[in-house]
């Protein structure tokens, strides 16, 4: 069976959520090689073989990891024509577009990014969905060249376990001078916030122009439903909500079971980044407001008011 | 520096998008305009030369005849030059051709310093096409850049992802992408407007890239779209106002739905 190559997203051993997922995708397509780049090995092995990783490749490289992405094409690009994989899984994130570009030009294989689902296609290839024109259309797509690399996005294949043997091995790439041209010189790591990251997440609630910069009651209510905290545009721009809890055209995109949109209006940049959420549900004082187009359930009123109160509501069912 | 910004000329991203019968974007329908995430790379450039020795900035786009109209934007803010790539054969290009495409025309331009864009198109979304040109240039890349000083040949690059925030400092030249939350692009005033009349724009065909139209186009393309379905809107749900139960009425909805 052909191997599908899946790149593990991971912060030093801590496999991410959405490796899980690649690695049951990878499943469908031919049998799972995780490629694991950095530090942290011991603690990921036992997620990877969890979750169906026949084989992982390791690269041990310090320089692979200091040097941004163009190491990791030349690995990637290096597997790729040792064992021609079925398919090539990497995260929609930046680096992971990044490294699919790249890789994309090195092997002369077709790139498709932001795929909510993938399946094997006729005839062997690789059939993906995506949502695009900000989830007003879903289209789906194969590569006709080369090794298909697919970028899939979080929180769209749920991951199954299926544990496997994951048997290592380590392979050494040499480097281009090229490939070191971009270091990265320091990294300062967010402090937990305690709650689940946004493109991961089951539920998001979020807040816009309507909390005035306080984001109080949307993280309480976030906190009592174990939700991420997203912001819209507005929000950010004002400086009351980090860039990187952005939901939206030029934020991040989510997929969650539950969105919460808190005075929010509903501005097309927004949409495109939460509308293919599976329940929606918004909470503004104007009647008008475009996001009431798209709820499952919604209440016209102040945030201020709604949310303590919702709040207290969900606290007491919960027990 | 002598800077190329590439940028794109789409269908407005607020107006009702669609494709053609063979699942390329409909570029007739929708008006088109430079787009949006561009303007940052276009005012990036220009804050750049402004801070430090001057230079050169050129606008660089392929796409339809219209896609002119992109490029004179540009040309308003600031920039000082323009190249159009404009030639049928490119119709229905993917990520890899458009890479192709705007790597030739880099090369034609002579030594460059700079490369910048911005973080996507609002149609494809794809946000490969950096990564893709740095690779056929040769070049590092940085994308998502939300902060760009250049200092000594060296560009330092400030990124945040939902984990961490990293600086990346890569050696010029480089192809840097950046995000909205880099500046505040500037509107082109009635000055800048005026004098963009005078500025030389260039338009290429395929033939001055020396590509050959056998490797872009729909048929070249290296993906292919194969359904194309419009989602149903979705139906309305129901909206209450609150008389004083709203937040009780948003948990027992919840519940129904089992979140809670």
């Amino acid at each position: 069976m052909a191997e599908v190559l899946v790149l593990v997203d991971h912060v030093d051993g801590q496999v991410r959520k959405t490796t899980a997922e690649l690695l049951t995708a990878a499943a469908r397509l031919g049998e799972p090689s995780a490629v694991f780049i950095g530090t942290g090995f011991d603690a990921a092995k036992e997620t990877l073989a969890r979750y169906g990783a026949a084989k992982v490749y390791r690269v041990d490289d310090p320089a692979v990891s200091e040097h941004l992405v163009a190491p990791t094409a030349e690995v990637l690009a290096h597997l790729v024509e040792r064992t021609s994989p079925a398919a090539v899984l990497l995260p929609s994130s930046p680096e992971g577009k990044e490294a699919a570009g790249r890789l994309a030009i090195k092997t002369e294989s077709g790139l498709i990014t932001e795929a909510v689902d993938v399946q094997p296609g006729d005839g062997g290839g690789v059939r993906t969905e995506q949502s695009v024109f900000a989830g007003n259309y879903t289209v789906t797509s194969s590569v006709t060249k080369g090794s298909p690399i697919v970028t899939v996005k979080p929180n769209s294949i749920p991951a199954q376990e299926a544990p496997a043997d994951a048997v290592e091995e380590t392979i050494t790439v040499p480097l281009s001078e090229q490939a070191r041209a971009a270091k990265i010189v320091e990294r300062k790591e967010k402090a937990a916030s305690g709650r689940p990251q946004l493109t991961e997440a089951a539920i998001v609630v979020s807040g816009g122009r309507g909390t005035a910069g306080d984001f109080g009651p949307v993280e309480q209510f976030a906190d009592s439903l174990g939700a991420a905290v997203g912001a819209s545009r507005a929000a950010v721009d004002a400086g009351w909500y980090p860039h990187a809890s952005q939901v939206g055209q030029t934020g991040v995109s989510v997929s969650p079971q539950l969105y919460v949109a808190a005075g929010i209006s509903g501005a097309i940049q927004h949409r495109a980044g939460m509308q293919t959420s599976k329940t929606i549900v918004a909470i503004n004082k104007d009647p008008e407001a475009p996001i009431f187009e798209l709820v499952d359930f919604g209440v016209v009123g102040d945030l201020f008011t709604v949310l303590p109160q919702a709040t207290e509501e969900v606290k007491t069912r919960k027990g | 520096m002598n800077i190329v910004v590439c940028v794109k000329y789409v269908p407005d991203a607020q107006s009702d998008r669609t494709f053609e019968p063979d699942h390329t974007t409909d570029r007739e329908a929708v008006d088109g305009l430079l787009s949006e995430l561009d303007e940052y790379a276009v005012e990036a450039a220009l804050a750049l030369n402004e801070a430090g020795d001057g230079g050169e900035v050129t606008v660089l786009t392929m796409g339809p005849e219209d896609a002119a109209a992109a490029v004179k934007k540009a040309l308003q803010m600031g920039a000082d030059k323009g190249v159009h790539v404009l030639d049928d054969a490119i119709a229905g290009s993917d990520a890899v051709a458009s890479s192709l495409v705007l790597a030739e025309a880099i090369k034609k331009l002579g030594p460059v310093d700079l490369v910048l864009t911005g973080l996507a198109s609002t149609d494809g979304s794809m946000s490969v096409v950096p990564a893709m040109l740095a690779e056929r240039l040769g070049l590092p890349q940085v994308t998502f850049a939300s902060e760009l000083t250049v200092e000594g040949g060296t560009a330092r690059i400030r990124r945040d992802s939902d984990v961490a925030s990293e600086t990346v400092e890569a050696a010029l030249p480089a192809v840097v992408s950046v995000t909205d939350q880099i500046n505040e692009p500037r509107y082109p005033s009635f000055k800048g407007i005026m004098a963009a009349k005078k500025k030389p724009v260039e338009t290429w065909g395929l033939a001055d890239l020396g590509v050959d139209p056998s490797q872009v186009g729909l048929d070249a393309a290296w993906t292919t779209v194969e359904t194309v379905e419009q989602r149903p809107p979705r139906s309305k749900g129901e909206v209450v106002t609150d008389e004083g139960e709203g937040g009780k009425a948003l948990a027992e909805f919840l519940a129904s739905r089992k979140f809670v």
